[in-house]
């Protein structure tokens, strides 16, 4: 379609032959961009001049927060606490939950067809939800308190773990898996020693990859009532005791930080 | 003993390695469970479940078909406003914090630095920036805007660096011996290599905001979140299930897209 538009450049070589360059599409993906720019600086009322005129207003709290306050540590440690606890338990249940889960969704293995896409339609849906949005229902049901912010989690892991392992499990090297088949093993055994060993170390840093968002991701769930630190962030943030918030924010940089370095550590010993 | 046996003894025993971990993990995973408190459970969970999920299908399809400034598809459009404003200025403001923490790029102590303050942006949570913003441009959209980009940097310059420490220098190393210019090492060596990697990454990172920007309603700052969250505090299922529903569309259709897009450009 484009190419018939604009024709492609010809380019006569020196022993006669004709050669033909496409146009770039540049020029169609930049117009389109700009439309997307504009229209949307026009919806989200973006004024340069307001930016440049009040930045300094930004750096009030960030400098409410310096020194922060640190005898409020004490009041600090269960809450954190509480929600490595609330992220470790979603990813650890979520990521046992997902290989099940991607067993059903994955193509090569399970010839039922409306059983793989059914899954998979499941897992998409389960992933696009928000997973504050999943949190402050999960309050609904399960009451204020970990228990929700853990059912949030749970969904977000295995909705994440299980499309990433359900991938993997479909561009995996399938002869083994017939051998295994042909030597008289159910899809389940063969599933079992065929194909889960070449998955597992992708599968395992995957979990803990998600471990470590997740505990990213749980801090931010008690501002929707699902316990853990950001009830106590969202009580400082509502009084405006900007030193307490300096300080949670603090302890909350230095645990991610140990954490993700000890998850590195570990992803990549395994692959 | 035979060769087959000796060199299958040969290999090295981990077992015991995988042992301990194992056990660490599961007592890790005990632990854990005492943060659940099952006594904050309401007997009446399942009855609101069951009411949560009737509304959810029954949406209020009055408001998922209106096109006013109530209506869904404005509040949807406003959030893929938030995200692309966002994502644009967010992108351009990490090319360059990219290139100072790459180690192939500037001496180490600056890369060093650069990358810690990368992590400190990382992990202060979207909604106390968005909380910071508010005081900038008041509530609306346009803090969502601010704050959608200060929370993509450090994702964008993280997965930039790798893609600029992967880079070929080779090419420039030919480049050099036939006489080009600086200049023309940047823009015939260096930026063919980066863009549709850098590109890839930036349409990834939108279909996250897409997400973000959907929950910054919840502090004021605009986009689908804050009628989201007012309906669930009233109990209007029927208006979450319509705004849900709305949500979970665009989304979906958004990470097709965006899959197709990124399968193009990463095979070229």
């Amino acid at each position: 379609m484009y190419d018939k538009i604009f024709p492609p450049k010809r380019i006569a070589l020196p022993n006669g032959k004709v050669v033909e360059q496409k146009r770039s599409r540049m020029p169609i993906v930049l117009v389109l961009l700009f439309l997307a720019l504009y229209y949307s600086i026009q919806f989200t009322d973006f004024e340069l001049s307001v930016l440049l005129d009040r930045w300094k207003e930004f750096f009030f709290i960030v400098f409410e927060m310096i020194p922060p306050q640190w005898d409020y540590f004490p009041h600090i440690w269960q809450p954190l606490i509480d929600t490595i606890k609330m992220s470790l338990l979603g990813s650890v249940l979520g990521s046992v939950v997902a290989i099940p889960v991607a067993y059903l969704a994955s193509s090569n293995v399970v010839k039922n067809r409306a059983l793989v896409s059914g899954t998979k339609v499941f897992l998409s849906l389960l992933r696009t939800l928000p997973t504050l949005v999943t949190a402050l229902i999960a309050t609904f049901i399960f009451g204020l308190g970990t228990l929700a912010g853990t059912v949030a989690i749970f969904i977000f892991t295995l909705a994440y773990v299980g499309k990433l392992l359900y991938e993997q499990i479909e561009n995996v090297e399938m002869g083994s898996f017939e051998a295994m088949e042909s030597l008289g093993m159910n899809r389940m055994q063969a599933f079992r020693y065929a194909i889960f060993p070449q998955v597992s170390p992708n599968f395992l840093s995957t979990a803990l990859f998600c471990f470590e968002g997740n505990v990213r991701y749980a801090a931010i769930l008690g501002y929707v009532g699902a316990g853990g630190i950001g009830l106590l962030l969202n009580e400082g943030l509502g009084w405006r005791d900007y030193p307490s918030v300096g300080m949670i924010l603090f302890m909350l940089v230095i645990t991610v930080f140990f954490i993700e370095r000890i998850s590195e550590h570990f992803r990549k010993r395994l692959i | 003993m035979g060769t087959i046996e000796r060199q299958l003894y040969a290999s090295p025993n981990h077992k015991r390695y995988f042992t301990f971990i194992t056990i660490i993990l599961l007592l890790l995973f005990i632990w854990s469970f005492t943060a659940v408190n099952l006594q904050n459970v309401e007997s009446s969970g399942w009855e609101i479940a069951s009411t949560i999920i009737a509304g959810i299908f029954t949406p209020d399809l009055e408001l998922l078909l209106t096109f006013t400034t109530q209506g869904v598809p404005y509040l949807l459009l406003e959030t893929i406003a938030i995200a692309i404003l966002g994502t644009v200025i967010g992108a351009i403001l990490a090319v360059p914090l990219a290139f100072l923490s790459a180690s192939n790029v500037v001496p180490s102590p600056i890369a060093w630095l650069t990358r810690l303050l990368l992590i400190f942006i990382r992990t202060v949570p979207a909604l106390v920036y968005g909380l910071m913003f508010i005081r900038v441009t008041g509530q609306g959209p346009f803090a969502g805007v601010l704050t959608i980009a200060l929370i993509s940097i450090g994702m964008l310059a993280k997965l930039f660096v790798d893609a600029i420490e992967d880079l070929d220098t080779s090419i420039l190393e030919s480049m050099t011996s036939i006489g080009c210019t600086t200049f023309e090492k940047i823009r015939y060596g260096i930026i063919p290599q980066l863009f549709s990697m850098f590109l890839s990454i930036i349409i990834y990172r939108f279909d996250m905001n897409l997400r973000e920007a959907s929950v910054l309603g919840l502090v004021g700052a605009g986009g689908i979140g804050a009628p989201l969250i007012f309906a669930m505090s009233a109990y209007r299922w029927n208006e979450v299930g319509a705004i849900l529903i709305g949500l979970v569309v665009l989304i979906l259709v958004v990470e097709l897209g965006s899959n197709r897009i990124r399968g193009k450009l990463v095979r070229g």
